[in-house]
C-alpha cells in the first residue's frame, strides 16, 4: 500500500458504547488517505485497520441508499460523497446526526421517523382500482413533473438532523415524511389527499415548520422538503376554510 | 419501538452552530425593527387625530438627527427583513410553468425584489411631488 509515502489526515469521531459510556466521548485518528477517498472510505480504513469496534451504517457508497448520513464538520451529509481532500489541513470531526438518538458510535434510532414514514400513507390511492387487466395508470410527462422531486428521496434522514424544529420537538413530523406525503398528494393518480390531510392540519404537521429551510439546503436529492412542507401551509389553510364554510358532509371529512 | 439505552445530546445553544441558523435569527430578529417603525407611523396617526399642532410636534421629533440615524438603522433592518422573505418565496409557491418551461426560482426571487423596490418608488414620488 505504501502507506509510508501516503498523506494523512486527522479523523476525529463522536464515539458512544451504551453501557459502557455515560455520555459520549472523541477518538482520533491519522488516516492515510488519497485525493479520491471519500470520508466513508476513512471510517473503513479505521475501522479495517485501526479499531474495529467503530460503528457506523453504510451500504451503496454512491448516494442512492440513504445510509451513510453523518455530521461532517457539523453538516449533515452523506459520507459517501464527502472527500477527505476537502477537509486539509485542518482535519474533520465525525459525528452521527443531531437530533437522533444516538444507539452506538455514529449510528441513530431512526424508528421515530420510521414510524412517522408509514403514517402518511405513502402508496398510491386510487379513486377507482384498477385490476391488471385494465392497465396501469396513466399519466402525462407534465403530471409526472409536479411531484417527481418529492419522489427523489431516498430517507438518508440529513434534513431531521438540519430541522432545529425537530430537534426542539421530535413530535414534528418533519421535512422528509411530509415531502413523501406532498409527493403522493401531487400524484394525479392519487385520491388519498382527504386521508392525508389530518396529518398536514395537525399542530405538528406542517405548522411545526417555522421556514428555516436547512432542510432543503442539505438535501443530497434535490428533494427540496421546505417547499413541499410550505405548499402545504397554503393546502392546509384552504382545508380549515372550506370545512367552516361549507356544510357538513359536502368535504371529504 | 425504541431501542435502550440511547443517548439524545441536548440541543441548547443550536443556533450558533451554523451559519445558516445564525441569518435564519438575524431574519426573525429583525422583525422586531419591522413593529418598531409600524410603531412609529401608529404614533404619528394618534397625533394627527389629536390636531395639527401635535401633528407638527410629532415631525419635529422625527428631524431631530438621532431620530434619523434610528430610523436609517431601523430602515436597513427593515429592509434586510423583506429581502429575506423575498429570498424563500419560492419555497411557498407551486411550480409555474411558463411556455412549458418551470420558471426557476432564482427568477421568482428577483421578480419579488423588483416588484417591491418599483413599489416603494412609486410610494416615493408621490411623497414627494403630491
Amino acid at each position: 500500500m505504501g502507506a509510508a509515502q501516503k498523506r494523512k489526515i486527522r479523523i476525529e469521531c463522536l464515539r458512544y458504547q451504551p453501557g459502557v459510556d455515560a455520555a459520549p466521548r472523541t477518538q482520533a485518528w491519522d488516516v492515510p488517505f488519497t485525493d479520491d477517498m471519500s470520508v466513508l472510505q476513512g471510517l473503513q480504513h479505521i475501522k479495517d485497520h485501526l479499531d474495529g469496534s467503530l460503528t457506523f451504517r453504510w451500504s451503496c457508497r454512491m448516494a442512492v441508499c440513504g445510509s451513510c448520513g453523518m455530521m461532517i464538520n457539523g453538516v449533515p451529509k452523506l459520507a459517501c460523497e464527502t472527500f477527505l481532500r476537502d477537509y486539509l489541513p485542518a482535519g474533520v470531526l465525525i459525528e452521527p446526526l443531531t437530533h437522533f438518538p444516538i444507539v452506538r458510535d455514529l449510528v441513530i434510532d431512526q424508528s421515530d421517523f420510521l414510524a412517522k414514514l408509514e403514517s402518511v400513507r405513502p402508496y398510491l390511492i386510487p379513486a377507482q382500482p384498477r385490476t391488471v387487466g385494465e392497465g396501469p395508470y396513466r399519466q402525462t410527462p407534465a403530471q409526472m413533473d409536479a411531484y417527481y422531486q418529492y419522489s427523489q428521496c431516498i430517507n438518508c434522514t440529513l434534513c431531521y438532523a438540519a430541522c432545529p424544529q425537530y430537534g426542539m420537538n421530535t413530535h414534528f413530523t418533519g421535512p422528509a415524511v411530509l415531502a413523501l406525503l406532498h409527493r403522493y398528494n401531487e400524484d394525479s393518480r392519487d385520491a388519498g389527499k382527504a386521508q392525508r390531510m389530518e396529518i398536514v392540519n395537525a399542530e405538528d404537521g406542517v405548522w411545526g415548520c417555522t421556514l428555516v429551510g436547512y432542510c432543503s439546503e442539505v438535501c443530497p436529492k434535490g428533494v427540496d422538503p421546505a417547499r413541499a412542507v410550505n405548499q402545504n401551509k397554503i393546502e392546509s389553510t384552504k382545508d380549515y376554510f372550506r370545512n367552516l364554510l361549507l356544510p357538513r358532509g359536502s368535504t371529504s371529512r | 419501538m425504541s431501542t435502550p439505552n440511547t443517548y439524545t445530546r441536548p440541543i441548547a445553544g443550536w443556533w450558533r452552530r451554523n451559519p445558516f441558523y445564525r441569518a435564519y435569527i438575524l431574519r426573525e430578529l429583525t422583525c422586531v425593527a419591522v413593529i418598531v417603525f409600524a410603531l412609529e407611523l401608529l404614533v404619528g396617526l394618534w397625533r394627527l387625530v389629536q390636531g395639527p399642532e401635535a401633528f407638527d410636534a410629532w415631525r419635529a421629533s422625527l428631524a431631530q438627527p438621532w431620530v434619523i440615524v434610528v430610523n436609517c438603522v431601523v430602515l436597513a433592518l427593515v429592509a434586510w427583513h423583506a429581502w429575506t422573505w423575498f429570498e424563500v418565496m419560492p419555497k411557498t409557491l407551486p411550480f409555474i410553468n411558463l411556455g412549458g418551461r418551470r420558471v426557476p426560482d432564482r427568477a421568482i426571487v428577483a421578480a419579488g425584489a423588483i416588484a417591491a423596490v418599483v413599489a416603494s418608488l412609486v410610494v416615493l414620488f408621490l411623497f414627494l411631488t403630491l
